[in-house]
């Protein structure tokens, strides 16, 4: 049984190949896009943290900025 | 209507969605795989290469898609002045090229049983390597032009001119002689395909769907806080 699902009728090697590449792909782009994301949040948390008082009084007060500093203490 | 689109609103349901969209994308992958691989039935001419087919037609469609959305945010953009719809487009673009890429080559990979070769110079082949260049264009557009007014206007007039290709890449199987069998599944009439079959291209579609969101959605999100590091610049 599982002999003939790999080899299927000798269509194996393609099937696989297709499906491997496909999740492959999909594995590669969701790492490179993960790794811009956490590098941009990194990079928006270094600058927050180099702000006076004034200024991230400021920058908290926005929306996305408070998401953005909740989301990563989380993490 | 469009302040609903505002940034500030949607990032606080963009940034906590992956986690669901990767919990359902996992699940339906799952099962969308055994379909696929081991449930569904061989067919009788092309036996187990078929399968191909479940990664190879879902990945067509939702790049098809993509490409068409890209096209209609940023002409919508363009009319209405609004620049979050070039942000939505600019998230769409990276799943869509790598979906065109997947149908590329599993294409390639299914035409060797298939039809004996691994590239054919056939209508819809061709039209579909149109399609990547154009995804291509389109990205590098985004990376090289600083000036905002000008990439919009760039990127705007790539989506026009790519938009011509979709239609010939739906029906190139009827205008031309192709390698390519007509469509098997139409809305508008009978589908020729079998449930058997059916189930698991819906299934494969619906993970490939949910996979195109889920990157969307993190995409979308570093843009934003890309904007939002330019903002702490300026303070």
């Amino acid at each position: 049984m599982i002999i003939e699902t790999i080899n299927m009728n000798g269509y194996g090697l393609y099937v696989w190949s297709a499906f491997s590449f496909t999740l492959l792909s999909f594995l590669t782009l969701y790492v490179v896009i993960k790794i811009q994301y956490v590098k941009e949040k990194n990079k928006f948390l270094s600058k927050y943290e180099t702000l006076n008082d004034k200024k991230a009084k400021i920058a908290r007060s926005q929306t996305i900025n408070q998401e953005i500093l909740s989301s990563s203490q989380t993490i | 209507m469009f302040k609903l689109l505002e940034p500030n609103k949607i990032f606080l349901i963009t940034s906590r969605a992956p986690k669901f969209v990767i919990a359902l994308f996992i699940v339906v992958l799952s099962i969308g795989l055994l379909e696929a691989l081991i449930l569904s039935p061989e067919d009788y001419k092309q036996s187990h290469s078929v399968r191909i087919m479940y990664v190879h037609v879902p990945a067509a469609w939702i790049s098809l898609g993509i490409f068409s959305s890209i096209t209609l945010l940023s002409i919508s953009g363009y009319i209405f002045k609004n620049k979050h719809f070039f942000l939505i487009s600019k998230s769409l673009a990276p799943s869509g090229l790598v979906f065109c890429i997947v149908a590329l080559v599993t294409g390639s990979i299914w035409g060797k049983p298939t039809w004996g070769t691994w590239w054919a110079w056939d209508a819809r082949i061709t039209s579909m390597l149109i399609l990547a260049i154009f995804y291509l264009l389109y990205l590098i557009a985004w990376r090289i032009y600083r000036n905002k007014e000008q990439v919009i206007k760039i990127t705007t007039l790539i989506t026009i001119f790519g938009i011509i290709n979709i239609p010939i890449i739906k029906y190139s199987v009827d205008w031309w002689n192709t390698l390519h069998q007509p469509a098997s599944i139409n809305i508008m009439s009978k589908s020729t395909i079998h449930s058997s079959m059916l189930l698991p291209l819906i299934l494969m579609s619906a993970a490939f769907a949910l996979f195109s969101l889920l990157i969307f959605l993190m995409k979308y999100n570093t843009e934003l806080i890309k904007l939002k590091n330019k903002g702490l610049e300026r303070l």
